[in-house]
């Protein structure tokens, strides 16, 4: 712990000699720039889709749950007196905010997609619609039930639970999605940083030789590595970062007809999340860094 | 201040070097002899750390280096200059700052840019050499530069092994003289060699110790020049 302390304070505070006795190397340091920019780009659009979704998830899990249709399938001429009967049931049910009757227009509008804008409602054995809106307590769907079935036969209750489900978990899973791609990428750059961390260590294994033959610890050869790999992923993740926050930017603004993949970017203050990305890069590199060069130094001896 | 008390190391199955006793007292001038494989770098190896004995025991500096770690070691290794045959440069790096190099990996940043530096490399005669890359150096700059590195940190203990092998004879006679200066100086000095033209050379200037190594043992230890 004190060493990993003493670690972080010497790669803020820096040393420009110690980071000189490391040679420039050539490919390790653009794979580390190219593979830390990358997957940041990657991860920005991994936490717009968790975020993204998560709000679908909200919208679909609150407002759906919020609302509840009852349909009247009763003759021709019972359906008005049903209809009466289930909103004045309604009006005295708790946690109802209100409910009303649709519209022959309404009706006609929702069937236009199949039927066409010229359907005759009453040529049709099509059911009443009332649209149902619940407080936030919400009202108890099996007492209403057992209620309209005593009193109006031809009504059934639909509160959306069938249909809602699937969806809130479809959301809650590309949400879950978002973030474990997210844990993977962060893996995949510790990964990747390991083996370039490695190699760099293996290529000078001459320099460490020297460095311990005039007295260098291992915490000075580890940090001269560290240091250089941990700026590189910070400075790649930083450029990847920026690019993918542009990307999603410039994506198409939300709209209804776009649907979900319209919504995908973010909203407010989550606009700050994606700068957490090359500090977490940092982070990452740090410690992936710091056990590879001390796993190599251990070897070495 | 360096000292192996019946010590032994064994590699691959086979022993190297057995029963080796061996001070090295302040200000004393030694050099290892015998023949090629005898163990020579083995126990010049030993006495920096760079290896642990398999039996035995090594004090650097009164500890007992099977009871440090690497870093301990290597904060000790600041105390003893070591000059190799082969000598090794970071290749990267301008021979003033090769030189600078122990300065540079204890933090002595400022004493590495001071003017003793300078003074240093005009002691081994490198001034004009200041920025060339080691690549650049002929086998005698190269062995001066590793002197030169060796003891910017004022050790206490120079160890050359094989110092004058890849020079030509003047070279490794000047190489010499800057060897028995720093004995003079105070510092304990051990030249592993199996050159006796350079240990007679030394004859006439100071009074050495001749250590030589055959089957696996020290066998003249104390035999004086």
């Amino acid at each position: 712990m004190k060493g990993l302390r003493a670690a972080i304070v010497n790669l803020l505070a820096g040393d420009r000699h110690a980071d000189r006795v490391v040679p420039p190397s050539g490919f390790t340091a653009q794979l580390t720039l190219f593979a830390a920019g990358a997957m940041a780009f990657l991860a920005v659009f991994a936490l717009a889709l968790s975020l993204a979704a998560g709000r679908l998830a909200e919208r679909w899990g609150d407002e759906l749950a919020r609302s509840a249709t009852i349909r009247i399938v009763a003759p021709q001429e019972q359906r008005a007196a049903q209809t009466d009967a289930a909103l004045r049931i309604l009006d005295t049910t708790a946690g109802v905010a209100s409910a009303r009757a649709l519209s022959n227009e309404e009706q006609q509008a929702l069937l236009a997609p199949w039927f066409g804008n010229d359907l005759a409602l009453d040529s049709l054995p099509v059911p009443r619609l009332i649209e149902v809106i619940e407080d936030r307590t919400g009202f108890d769907a099996a007492g209403l039930r057992l209620r309209l079935a005593a009193e109006v036969p031809g009504a059934v209750l639909d509160d959306h639970s069938r249909w809602r489900a699937p969806l809130v978990e479809a959301a809650g899973r590309l949400r879950l999605l978002g973030w474990v791609s997210i844990v993977l990428i962060t893996a995949a750059v510790a990964a990747m940083i390991t083996l370039a961390a490695h190699a760099a260590l293996a290529a000078n294994a001459q320099v460490i030789r020297v460095l311990r033959l005039v007295g260098a610890t291992d915490d000075y050869i580890a940090l001269a590595f560290i240091r250089r790999f941990t700026l590189r992923a910070l400075s790649g993740a930083a450029a990847g970062t920026v690019i993918g926050m542009l990307a999603v930017l410039f994506l198409p603004q939300a709209s209804d007809a776009g649907g979900f993949l319209t919504g995908l970017g973010f909203r407010g203050a989550h606009w700050l999340l994606p700068l957490l990305i090359p500090l977490l890069a940092g982070a990452v590199a740090f410690a992936a860094t710091r056990a590879a060069a001390r796993r190599t130094l251990g070897e070495l001896s | 201040m360096i000292d192996l008390e019946n010590v032994a190391y064994s590699y691959g199955g086979g022993e190297l070097l057995s029963e080796i006793s061996l001070k090295l007292a302040p200000g004393s001038f030694h050099f290892l002899t015998g023949p090629s494989g005898a163990g020579k770098t083995t126990l010049m190896k030993l006495c920096y750390g760079a290896l642990l004995p398999t039996a035995g025991h090594v004090r650097l500096f009164g500890a007992d280096v099977r009871g440090l770690n690497r870093d301990d070691i290597a904060v000790i290794r600041r105390r003893v200059g070591v000059v190799h045959q082969d000598v090794q440069f970071l290749d990267h790096l301008s021979l003033t700052d090769n030189i600078a190099l122990p300065l540079t990996v204890s933090g002595r940043h400022a004493e590495a840019a001071g003017g003793d530096l300078g003074e240093l490399m005009s002691w081994v005669g490198l001034t004009n050499r200041a920025d060339a890359l080691p690549p650049e150096l002929s086998g005698g700059e190269r062995q001066r530069a590793a002197l030169a590195r060796a003891v910017i940190m004022s050790p206490d203990v120079v160890l050359a092994d094989e110092p004058t092998g890849n020079i030509d004879w003047e070279m490794s006679q000047r190489l010499l003289r800057l060897l028995i200066e720093l004995n003079k100086m105070g510092k304990t000095v051990l030249i592993a060699t199996h050159d006796l033209s350079l240990i007679r050379a030394t004859k006439t200037h100071v009074q050495a110790r001749v250590l030589r190594i055959a089957n696996r043992r020290i066998q003249l230890a104390g035999a004086d020049l």
